[in-house]
């Protein structure tokens, strides 16, 4: 980590720390509320620094496919949309999760559906843990909640996709990509020579040399054995991730009757809720998934013996609390509250509904 | 010490920008900052607004429900942010356009004739600068010292030449601010 500190927007750090860890290129199409990723990498120009590519594609859907072409190669390679611009890529992401490609997608939610409104949502939780796309297939996702996380899950994502060859995504949301907060960058490492690419990841299509047989990535299965037998392998791989890849933060969760589960700026939001809650005498903590899949099941379950309710706080009309209650399995009442289309809920709201919902 | 500060106003009137400058200058201070604006897609004319933390804790919430210091330039702004100052807390506000004047007396309420003082020096890009002056006056969160630093930092250095024209347009402002109401607490 470099010791300057910046005060930047959480998309202007993303675009800063593929720069700097050596990402081989970056394909998007403009959207707000995310522009100003592809706006500070064309500014940057690292095509005459690192060499990294940064190319405005015609569309989303050409992005993703240019993406599946880099990824295809072994390379470092992402993309960034927000929510309307994400639907268009979701044939793509379906094709990288069956051809076991590690790519880094960046969905900086805005309010939906359609063309909804360009203010912050997290309505996209669906589409991108449950599969946005079609057939059996799970999404590494990242939920920043800080610019500094929006640096950081960059060098985080590639690393958990290149590890499970898989995609990775950061679903963070218009807040988180627009507000400005202190933050301190990865130090710079150069991009990965041809060889060191062949080394890690034997599987790419990067040219066939002698010794071997051309490697293949499709997705076309037509013996259904086969198929069944690459969704087993794809099945087994989720597992592993499941078993080794939760992350979660626990604020303020010793000792309390009461847990607001809550990711990304829905979170942060939260976190001042609990303060003003724990001024009138409500013990309450907030835990926050940083992993919306692999979701920390496990945590929340046991909070479930703990408490007496669990309230998630979203910006949509109820996704994540799906999970939460599956999680909990009926051991506490779990209730949501969350404001819709682009309005972000204030602090004084959340204790509102905190109070209402939970009796308390 | 906290500091939760609203800018609102119309777009165009330098309001983002006002607010970038104070988080700089609670960055050149060692504090920790947020900033976080709220715009339409059109981004003159249209109302806008941003949310400056300035802190010596880590910020929990870039979004808050209260503040302690509302910057308010236009009606609608006035209409929709009076009610969320916190009370003892300070309200700043331009007259020009706001036919309505702030109504309550539980906060400290000071007036800066910031676009008049604008036009009669002939210097509309000034007037973002006399408001922050005015602000520095009433309640002096920042350190003009680090409020130059943090200009220089905000601005391109194509603009560094603009830097004395904007110390002198904040010392104006400090001038030129006058107190409408002051809160009991």
């Amino acid at each position: 980590m470099s010791e300057e500190i910046y005060l930047m927007k959480g998309n202007e750090a993303i675009a800063h720390a593929a720069i700097r860890i050596g990402v081989d290129g970056y394909f998007g199409y403009p959207i707000t509320p995310q522009s100003e990723i592809i706006e500070t990498l064309m500014a940057e120009a690292p095509w005459t620094t690192t060499g990294m590519v940064v190319m405005q594609a015609e569309s989303e859907t050409a992005s993703i496919n240019m993406v599946y072409g880099g990824a295809g190669c072994g390379k470092m390679v992402m993309t960034s949309s927000s929510s309307t611009g994400m639907s268009l890529m979701q044939e793509g992401v379906s094709f990288l999760a069956g051809g076991n490609l590690p790519c880094l997608l960046i969905n900086v939610m805005r309010g939906g559906p359609g063309l909804g409104t360009i203010q912050p949502s997290q309505s996209d939780y669906f589409q991108t843990v449950k599969g946005g796309g079609h057939g059996d297939y799970k999404m590494i996702t990242l939920a920043p909640a800080s610019v500094q996380e929006m640096a950081d899950f960059v060098d985080l994502g590639f690393e958990l996709a290149f590890k499970y060859s898989t995609p990775a995504t950061i679903l963070a949301d218009g807040v988180i990509g627009q507000m400005m907060e202190k933050v301190k960058l990865p130090e710079f490492r150069r991009r990965r020579t041809e060889k060191e690419i062949r080394e890690q990841c034997p599987w790419a299509t990067l040219g066939k040399p002698a010794d071997r047989k051309p490697n293949v990535i499709t997705t076309l299965q037509l013996d259904s054995a086969v198929m069944e037998k690459c969704n087993l392998d794809l099945q087994a791989k989720y597992k592993e991730i499941e078993a080794n890849e939760i992350r979660y933060q626990e604020i303020d969760c010793e000792d309390i009757d009461y847990l607001i589960v809550a990711f990304g700026s829905a979170a942060r939001i939260s976190q001042k809720a609990i303060e003003l809650a724990r001024a009138e005498g409500i013990k309450v903590g907030v835990l926050r998934p940083i992993t919306l899949w692999p979701f920390p099941t496990k945590i929340i379950k046991e909070y479930a013996s703990k408490v007496k309710g669990i309230l998630t706080v979203e910006m949509n009309a109820g996704q994540m609390v799906e999970d939460v209650r599956l999680s909990v399995n009926g051991q506490v009442p779990v209730e949501h509250f969350g404001r819709l289309g682009g309005i972000i809920p204030t602090p004084n709201e959340v204790v509102v509904a905190l109070k209402e919902k939970m009796g308390c | 010490m906290v500091n939760e500060i609203i800018i609102a106003g119309f777009g165009g009137q330098g309001v983002l920008s006002m607010g970038k400058i104070l988080a700089y200058s609670g960055l050149m201070e060692g504090k920790e900052v947020s900033w976080f604006p709220s715009y339409g897609p059109e981004q003159r004319g249209g109302t806008a607004n941003v949310t400056v933390i300035l802190s010596d804790n880590t910020i929990s919430s870039p979004i808050v429900s209260e503040y302690d210091i509302a910057i308010i330039l236009n009606q609608p702004s006035l209409d929709k942010f009076e009610s969320q100052v916190k009370p003892g807390g300070i309200l700043l506000y331009d007259p020009e356009g706001i036919p309505r004047a702030p109504k309550r007396t539980d906060i400290s309420v000071y007036k800066i004739e910031a676009m008049a003082t604008a036009s009669e020096l002939k210097n509309q890009k000034a007037f973002n600068m006399f408001v922050l002056g005015g602000l520095l006056k009433v309640c002096p969160i920042v350190t003009l010292e680090h409020v130059m630093m943090g200009l220089k930092k905000s601005l391109p250095e194509r603009h560094h030449s603009m830097l004395p024209m904007n110390e002198q347009a904040i010392l104006k402002g400090m001038e030129i601010v006058e107190e409408m109401n002051k809160s009991a607490s």
